[in-house]
């Protein structure tokens, strides 16, 4: 199945293709982004250049800044949301933003159409629960924190072309009292999957929206993460820049509220 | 609305119908194969590059509807019903492509040429969108297409100001060259996309070869029956192994430590060592799965470390070389122990390097053809001369029956001084009597050429209490690898160069070159100073602060100069500008350090820091001849034909010496015809490395030049005051207003096909060293010193560097926009090496997992340019190539110190390697897990 290509060539090296190749990119009911009142629809085959111009609400803002980090312009031009999803790389940039979104994916076979939360769907490092027959064809994202400010701090050891060492993606909602109303945070790139931090989440809600919330993030709040010694950092590293990363995250979000 | 699945399904071969660059065409080929392939081979559009067949280097960038992708990642399939653009198809954008071009080529945007195409690309699109883009737009226009020669700052200015009036160009119409920004003579090839590259001219029907390479460090292996795989795989035609060497089965660009097969023979040496190969019809090789290839491996035991090959009873990597030393290098003076024991102040320093991949984005391509009993290997290459010497070795033929001939090479660095690609096609071709051809996959590239030596050296200094710098010790171990390549060539110029230039009476250097059972680490941009100045510019630095000194002036105070010795004893006499460069960095030394405590006063996190470095390189081989040879020759038409063996590797040798020679003869550059290194034409004129082509072949061009003028002259009876005019068919000279024209139509022709040629050799004169390293290693020296202003997250560890001033001695600026081009390039290559470029043999071996810097990560570089003659050189010139990238990075280093009073002695100072610095000295926060 090849849709943006950027995943495939690399992977494919100088091995000659084998079996049998299907084509994406031209069925039309796979591009595109369709606002309804209550949910987003980003069509699978939809591109991250197409998704960082979109005319898309707040709350998609660490989505669209994501979307200009995948790659270099030139991988950006080609690469597709739900190739990112079903490549299923533990340093996927579209992960985090979307955990926050709390997004589904839509999966299409010829027996039908199912829908599963994207934390489900990705179950390990480039493994996923989708079945060989199906597609991945649209993610949809329900609109729960509309305007709501979402952040996505990505870092990695240069400016561009880069895979992260880790990545943060924080939304914060104010509630009507000018508190936390709803807190999401997801770490990539620090575990097979992305993980949110749910802890912290709850820990969060309830509390005055203003800088100081960044001083309630504790080391423990990473338990869910589980990262790795690599090429790009160390473990020891990886927990330390989140910890900073989430805190930057939150005050970021924070300074953005209208 | 939706195809039915019969409309999407494509046959596996079928007629596809594209738009390229406005004409319908028609391919016959598989719908899923790379656009880059198929737009360079089925439709001989060149012009689009590939580097690495993954996204992480955009050279393939074409424009699809307008918009960049990499071809290398589209399927052709799907790029049907779009419309491409390739650099070939710019020329109809006009007028727009032709500003942008001409600003390129003003800029000195392009150096070796490769990433061009790329660039031209992205900037198109970006123009094509707004026509007068911010530098954060252009960044991040081109961030996807990496560079390694320019350092990006060229690109971006050509790209920001390609909509204001072109800046006229400088040609070669003007009198006077030297010191002229002209704009370089192969350019317009460059931009256009039709330079030709390693890949770029293989012959049709060529047979293409791969190499089976060993998986492990070290392995002992076994072949099985080729005769079965061979009958099983139609098209391949045969597997060639160490048994169908006609010669030596052993290359090395160092003739008496030669040591590297072309195929291993029983055991390997290094991961991606070459076994056998398998040559065949191209679509049958490449059809290949290699893991299918006859042989079993038996992984051995392998010594990675130096102290593990350096320890006692170790495996010895080559049963002639006791305790894994390939080569020891030493240089004395005075008594260190004495001095250092006298000294007021002493500091010392522990300090390691990593193995630094060159990452041309060119991989090693090129063909070979037997024509009779005669070789011709055509690749991109640094050394056409050693490569012509080792080839014939190998094939048993005299040197004067190979013939090599160099293609434009797309990016060096020193790793295309040794064979790569070479010695395969040329067995291959020589066995089967056919063309042979092959590129290097990226993987391939980096798993298996050269590298930068990681080093570990340790050092300490003493100085006096009122600052004056007395006596260094250092000793520098080279991890070398498996093979000799250039370890000796290291590991003989670091104690040369490792006081840095200062004067140091007591001074004792000792370094050895290590091997292990690594990929062979060569030649890389500096021959290990950069590793070595990386130790002593940190420690002089300690020195400064332990002193209490300001850390220029300290610099400054022990500068050395035109009458002190060096440490080989070495007297120069002239031409020592090391004191005019870091005088010239003291204004913005004194303001970038107050606005880095003034920024500092305001926060925390972020930390500012202002580093300086200083250097010294000596141009051309170390106590070694290393002559260059130019001919030049006047035809019947008054066209003056240069030819020129060093081959430019976009440093620009082919406009200077151009340059050289025009203004020694005493015309116009556009009068000559240039012929570029090729064995058959050009004389030799030397390997480019060692900083040498500018000093040393510039030099015999400027004797050529003025043999020339004078045997002009003469068959004139004119004297030296004279003017010459090239016009068609005669000579004009002209003396005190009298026209003595020297009619050329009927003079007989030479031995070459012209009416006078003058040939002419320069070897620049040097000593040997004595035992104690004592002599005069290098005829002239090159002098410069940077200063970096970096920012520093002190809870991140990340590091920003926001701007390099680079002051360099290079003796007479022959073309400043080239040199300009050398400093930044070199300055980026040297923040490469001081943040991020660290390779790992066994992983990474592609461009996303090693990293070098892209458009965001390099500052505004502000070159100065110091001209202290040296006499020998031409017009006072010396080299620039390796002395640009020697002092970023210990410049950064001293920076990132200045930020947070820590010192990072092991590079790259990742944010991983920076934070575990500021944690383990007890800086803010950190993760108690």
């Amino acid at each position: 199945m090849l849709a943006g290509g950027t995943d495939f060539f690399p992977a494919l090296g100088t091995r000659p293709v084998t079996g049998t190749i299907i084509d994406l990119t031209r069925i039309h009911e796979l591009r595109g982004i369709d606002t309804a009142s209550d949910h987003i629809r980003i069509g699978g085959a939809t591109t991250w250049s197409e998704i960082a111009t979109a005319p898309l609400p707040r709350c998609f803002d660490a989505l669209r800044a994501a979307a200009r980090e995948v790659g270099g312009l030139q991988v950006q031009n080609r690469g597709t949301i739900a190739g990112n999803l079903c490549n299923a790389s533990p340093a996927a940039d579209s992960v985090p933003p979307l955990l926050i979104l709390e997004a589904e994916v839509e999966l299409t076979s010829s027996s039908g159409v199912r829908r599963l939360q994207l934390k489900d769907f990705l179950v390990g490092n480039r493994k996923t629960c989708r079945r060989p027959d199906e597609i991945l064809s649209a993610v949809m994202v329900p609109l729960r924190f509309k305007d709501a400010p979402s952040i996505f701090l990505k870092l990695g050891a240069r400016r561009y072309l880069v895979i992260s060492i880790t990545m943060i993606a924080a939304l914060l909602s104010k509630d009507g009292d000018g508190q936390v109303g709803a807190a999401r945070i997801a770490v990539g790139s620090c575990s097979a999957t992305a993980q949110r931090l749910l802890e912290l989440e709850h820990d969060l809600v309830g509390q005055p929206m203003r800088h100081e919330l960044c001083s309630l993030v504790r080391t423990g709040h990473l338990g869910p993460l589980s990262p790795i010694d690599d090429v790009r950092a160390s473990a020891t590293y990886r927990r330390d820049a989140t910890l900073t990363l989430v805190r930057r995250a939150l005050d970021a979000c924070v300074g953005a509220q209208s | 609305m939706t195809r039915s699945p019969e409309d999407v399904a494509f046959k596996p071969e079928g007629e596809l119908v594209l738009r390229v660059n406005g004409n319908p065409v028609n391919v016959a080929t598989s719908p899923v194969r790379r656009l880059s392939n198929v737009l360079r081979e089925d439709l001989g559009l060149t012009g689009t590059k590939v580097g690495c067949d993954a996204g992480d280097c955009g050279a393939c960038t074409v424009l699809m509807d307008g918009r960049p992708v990499c071809s290398c990642m589209v399927a052709v399939a799907q790029a049907e019903s779009c419309e491409i653009t390739t650099v070939e198809g710019l020329k109809a954008r006009a007028p727009l492509f032709d500003r942008l071009q001409k600003s390129f080529l003003a800029s000195g945007a392009a150096q070796c040429g490769i990433c061009t195409p790329g660039m031209l690309m992205s900037a198109t699109a970006l123009l094509e969108q707004k026509r007068n883009p911010t530098e954060t737009e252009v960044m991040d226009a081109i961030g996807g297409v990496l560079c390694r020669c320019t350092g990006y700052r060229k690109i971006i200015s050509a790209i920001m100001n390609a909509d204001l009036e072109p800046v006229s160009a400088i040609t070669g119409t003007g009198s006077g060259a030297v010191g002229q920004r002209l704009v370089r003579l192969d350019g317009q090839r460059k931009i256009e996309g039709t330079e030709i590259f390693g890949a770029d001219e293989m012959p049709v029907g060529a047979l293409l070869l791969r190499v089976i390479r060993s998986p492990y460090h070290r392995a002992r292996f076994t072949f099985g029956e080729f005769r079965p795989f061979l009958e099983k795989r139609p098209g391949v035609h045969a597997v060639l192994t160490a048994k169908d060497i006609p010669g030596r089965n052993c290359f090395g660009v160092i003739p008496p430590f030669a040591d590297q097969p072309v195929f291993a023979e029983g055991e390997t040496r290094f991961r991606g060592e070459a076994v056998a190969a398998v040559v065949g019809e191209e679509q049958a090789v490449e059809r290949l799965d290699l893991e299918q290839f006859p042989v079993s491996w038996e992984q051995l035991p392998s010594l990675l470390e130096i102290d593990e090959a350096l320890r006692s009873g170790a495996t010895l990597v080559h049963a002639n070389r006791p305790g894994n030393v390939l080569v020891r290098g030493r240089v004395v003076c005075g008594d260190v122990e004495k001095a250092l024991g006298e000294a007021d102040v002493v500091v010392e320093g522990e300090y390691e390097t990593s193995f630094v991949e060159h990452a041309c984005i060119e991989p090693e391509s090129g063909f070979a053809r037997r024509v009779g009993d005669h070789m011709e290997v055509q690749a991109c290459t640094q050394s056409p001369y050693m490569d012509r010497a080792d080839i014939a070795a190998i094939l048993a033929l005299p040197a004067d029956h190979v013939r090599i001939i160099p293609t434009a090479v797309g990016g060096g660095f020193g790793t295309k001084l040794d064979l790569s690609v070479q010695p395969f096609i040329a067995v291959a071709a020589w066995r089967l009597n056919c063309a042979v051809k092959i590129t290097y996959s990226r993987v391939e590239s980096i798993m298996s050429t050269t590298k930068r030596h990681p080093s570990r050296i340790r050092a300490r200094a003493g100085a006096s209490r009122n600052g004056k710098l007395l006596a260094m010790d250092i000793a520098a171990d080279f991890n070398t690898g498996a093979y000799a390549s250039w370890g000796p060539t290291v590991a003989a110029r670091v104690p040369v160069h490792a006081s840095g230039p200062y004067q140091v009476s007591d001074y004792r250097a000792l370094t050895r070159a290590v091997h292990t059972h690594l990929v062979p680490a060569g030649a890389f941009r500096g021959f290990g100073v950069p590793q070595a100045t990386i130790a002593q510019e940190q420690l002089y630095d300690d020195l400064a602060n332990r002193l209490r000194m300001d850390r220029l002036e300290f610099r400054i105070l022990n500068a050395l100069d035109d009458h002190s010795p060096t440490v080989t004893g070495q007297v120069l006499g002239e031409g020592v500008g090391i004191r005019e460069c870091f005088e010239a960095l003291r204004p913005r030394w004194t303001d970038a350090r107050t606005e880095a405590s003034e920024f500092n006063r305001a926060g925390a996190t972020l930390r500012r820091g202002v580093g300086v470095a200083g250097m010294w390189y000596g141009c051309g081989n170390t106590s070694l001849s290393n002559p260059s040879t130019i001919r030049i020759g006047l035809t019947r038409n008054a066209r003056v034909v240069l030819h020129q063996g060093a081959v430019d590797i976009g440093q620009g040798s082919n406009t200077i010496v151009t340059q050289i020679c025009a203004d020694a003869l005493g015309t116009l550059v556009d009068q000559f015809d240039l012929l570029s290194g090729d064995t058959a034409v050009t004389p030799d004129c030397g390997k480019t490395s060692a900083s040498r082509q500018t000093f040393v072949t510039g030099k015999a061009a400027y004797m050529a030049g003025k043999a020339l003028r004078q045997r002009l002259l003469k068959m004139a009876g004119a004297c030296d005051c004279a003017t010459l005019e090239f016009i068609d068919g005669s000579v004009i000279v002209t003396e005190n207003g009298k026209r003595l024209p020297i009619d050329l139509a009927d003079l007989p022709l030479d031995q070459h096909g012209y009416v006078v040629t003058q040939e002419i050799t320069f070897d620049p004169p040097t000593s040997p060293l004595d035992e104690n390293g004592q002599g005069n290693p290098y005829a002239v020296y090159g002098f410069g010193a940077h200063l970096a202003e970096v920012q520093v997250d002190v809870e991140l560890g990340t590091v920003r560097v926001l701007r390099i001033t680079a002051a360099h001695d290079v003796g007479r600026a022959i073309n400043p926009t080239l040199i300009e081009g050398q400093v930044e390039g070199g300055a980026a290559q040297g923040l490469g090496m001081a943040l991020m470029e660290e390779f790992t043999p066994g992983k990474g071996e592609n461009l996303h997992d090693y990293l070098i810097p892209t458009a965001g990560d390099m500052p505004p570089v502000e070159t100065i340019l110091i001209e202290k003659c040296s006499s020998v050189g031409p017009f006072g010139a010396k080299g620039i190539g390796e002395q640009a990238v020697i002092p970023t990075a210990p410049a950064i280093l001293n920076a990132i110190h200045d930020a947070i009073g820590i010192r990072i002695r092991k590079v790259p100072a990742t944010p991983d390697r920076i934070r575990a610095a500021i944690v383990a000295a007890g800086g803010p926060g950190g993760y108690r897990g």
